[in-house]
């Protein structure tokens, strides 16, 4: 193939163009889009806990029986108006049991304990510290606040569930019908509306927000106040909280690593005291 | 030239109103869902989208495949396609319609539609799945008829519209391209996080689009003068034969790399479509006629002989119409979901309510689609005759 001068240097400067813009596109992607979550400011308030990451560890060994389990379910579900709709396809939650080899699918072994494989792992949002629901809300009604919370704007949600399908972890509900509305025997799906936290209309998504309304008043999630010690809210960031004292001395697992969303609950699988 | 679409003779109105009747009722089952909420379609907590969605996806394709029409008609000024064109051209215009018809019915809150153009959030891929099919709409109104209208006046369109063209071939594979990243860049999504998305929505779109064409400009010969041209119906059996089978092997490839490196999250998927898991096989007998008929088609079509055949060639075209419908409407959707993100098996299949607006949708593009076939074939033929 022969070529002259001219076509020589258009093909000089496409491929230098190629080589300098490549690694800037590259790098440019990173930043703006895959990494797009500005952060939202955490509204300031006096008496608030405050923190840079927040994050929870389930220990497991704490919660021994349903009765344990439920009471920090039932303790969210209460306060945030969570409905019952009482079938499984218009099912809201924000946190509920799984067990073990459906919370941390492909990690189940053949011939593990079966009390473990059955065992009953609460779950809830991971707020992941790189949130794919983030990166794909067209409206950012989904946002990250500078303290690691991933939030909701129940306002703003155009109700299209892109977040859904891309939340690795099933955390997120959606509004299938009025949750204010009442079944065919007239009873509400709210059993008792709480007056200090709002309800959600029709079409929108929703889940667990780690109690940002009672963190701004300076207390601990509901679920948390709740378990007795099973679930440790704190900061991640934070060398001395006892979060990260919980994580230096025991071994803890969290979902679905491998896909890079980094989440920010821990688990600890418990059984013995230290393990 | 609206006019030409409102003179008609009886059957063009019985078809009319037979759209508007169909568009009525879809009208009135979608109040229904409006006050209700989505709760009145199949879709759940576990397989959030569904027929809406795969209906929007399929209809994407069709819209990016004018440009099979557009393309060799002025990049390679293939004159054949000359009375073709214009057809692609209104049959994008159509589906896109429905495609932006298909997301507002999925829409939980309809009234915040705008939301989306009031907080633009450019790491959203459906910011510019939005941007790429309005802008495709609209480049595609202007062109088909601007250059109609010249038509109609004898004289050559005019001189911007030539940049508008070349933009628009650029366009089209790219509304196709944004729409499978909706799906191809999602984690935890095994099914659907392929490389080749892509690819393969590109190639099923350039044979069900294309099919479709032949299939309307068959009619079209049938109920008017005007004739679309017997080479410019083979030239697009040739396209449909050629991306029919690119088409079938790309799904060949996303077959070899989930069952043959054997990691189980992306062999689960394939087996709830094909084979089903654990007695749950709703979708089962759906794909298995898409894969039947696509083998039908690709004998159809790739023999020359038998698709020179018209009769022959229409059959294949319904083949490859149907085939891709059920795989990219319905099983590559849904099947995403399933199994869910706690490797359960939750089911989906439509509700009559859901397949009811849907069939609204569809009246609408339908309707959309004869008005402007409608002028269009006037003009032509008081053009020609």
């Amino acid at each position: 193939m022969s070529m002259n001068r001219r076509q020589f240097l258009k093909i000089a400067g496409l491929t230098t163009i190629a080589g300098v813009g490549g690694p800037v596109i590259v790098a440019g992607m990173k930043e703006r889009l895959l990494e797009a979550s500005e952060l939202v400011d955490v509204p300031e308030r006096s008496g608030a806990l405050t923190a840079q990451r927040w994050g929870m560890v389930v220990d497991m060994s704490r919660f021994r029986t349903e009765a344990d389990r439920q009471k920090v379910i039932d303790a969210c579900h209460h306060i945030h108006n969570v409905p019952d709709f009482g079938n499984p396809k218009d099912e809201i939650k924000w946190i509920w049991p799984e067990t073990y080899e459906h919370a941390f699918p492909g990690r189940e072994d053949e011939y593990m304990p079966h009390a473990l494989k059955e065992m009953p792992f609460l779950v809830l949002c991971n707020h992941c510290a790189n949130p794919p629901c983030v990166r794909v809300c067209p409206t950012k009604a989904t946002f990250k606040r500078k303290d690691g919370i991933v939030m909701m704007d129940m306002h703003r949600c155009i109700g299209c569930r892109f977040c859904m399908a891309a939340c690795p972890f099933g955390a997120r509900s959606f509004n299938w019908r009025d949750p204010r509305g009442k079944d065919a025997q007239g009873r509400p799906f709210i059993r008792k509306e709480n007056p200090e936290y709002p309800t959600r209309t029709i079409g929108v998504v929703e889940k667990c927000t780690f109690c940002t309304e009672r963190l701004a008043k300076g207390l601990q999630p509901a679920c948390a106040e709740a378990s007795d010690g099973g679930l440790v809210f704190g900061d991640l960031e934070d060398e001395n909280s006892d979060i990260r004292n919980k994580l230096r001395n025991h071994f803890t697992i969290r979902r679905k690593t491998e896909l890079g969303t980094s989440p920010s609950v821990y688990y600890v699988i418990g059984g013995a005291e230290h393990v | 030239m609206f006019e030409k679409a409102l003179q008609g003779n009886k059957s063009y109105w019985i078809w009319i109103f037979v759209l508007l009747a169909i568009t009525g009722a879809g009208f009135l089952a979608y109040l229904r869902q409006f006050t209700y909420g989505l709760g009145v379609t199949g879709m759940s907590r576990d397989v959030s989208w569904g027929f809406y969605i795969g209906q929007f996806t399929f209809l994407v394709g069709i819209a990016a495949s004018g440009v099979m029409l557009v393309l060799p008609y002025y990049l390679h000024n293939y004159k054949k396609f000359g009375r073709l064109v214009i057809l692609g051209e209104f049959l994008a215009i159509s589906a896109v319609i429905m495609c932006i018809l298909f997301i507002f019915v999925d829409l939980g809150q309809p009234r915040r539609v705008m939301n989306v153009m009031l907080h633009p959030t450019p790491n959203s891929v459906m910011f510019w799945d939005m941007v790429v099919l309005v802008g495709y709409l609209i480049l595609n109104v202007v062109i088909g008829w601007t250059v109609l209208g010249a038509e109609r006046k004898g004289t050559p369109p005019q001189g911007w519209v030539k940049p508008l063209i070349y933009l628009s071939i650029a366009w089209a594979p790219s509304i196709h391209t944004v729409t499978a990243f909706l799906y191809a860049g999602l984690p935890g999504r095994h099914f659907w996080l392929s490389a080749i998305m892509a690819a393969r929505f590109l190639a099923s779109a350039f044979a069900s689009g294309p099919a479709l064409l032949i299939i309307l400009a068959l009619i079209i010969r049938r109920v008017t003068r005007f004739d679309p041209g017997k080479e410019a119906i083979q030239t697009l059996g040739k396209i449909v034969t050629y991306f029919m089978l690119t088409n079938v092997f790309f799904l060949g490839l996303e077959f070899f790399t989930a069952f043959y490196s054997g990691i189980p999250g992306h062999i689960h998927t394939f087996e709830y479509l094909y084979a089903g898991i654990e007695g749950h096989d709703k979708l089962v007998p759906l794909m298995r006629i898409s894969s039947v008929l696509a083998v039908v088609a690709v004998f159809l079509l790739i023999f020359p002989k038998i698709r020179a055949n018209e009769t022959m060639l229409a059959l294949a075209s319904v083949a490859v119409f149907i085939s891709l419908w059920i795989d990219k409407g319905f099983g590559l959707v849904v099947g995403g979901f399933i199994p869910n993100m706690f490797e359960k098996v939750v089911e989906y299949w439509p509700t009559g309510l859901e397949l009811l607006i849907s069939l609204g949708v569809w009246a609408i593009g339908l309707l959309v689609l004869t008005a402007l076939y409608k002028i269009a074939i006037s003009v032509k033929e008081e053009v020609e005759l």
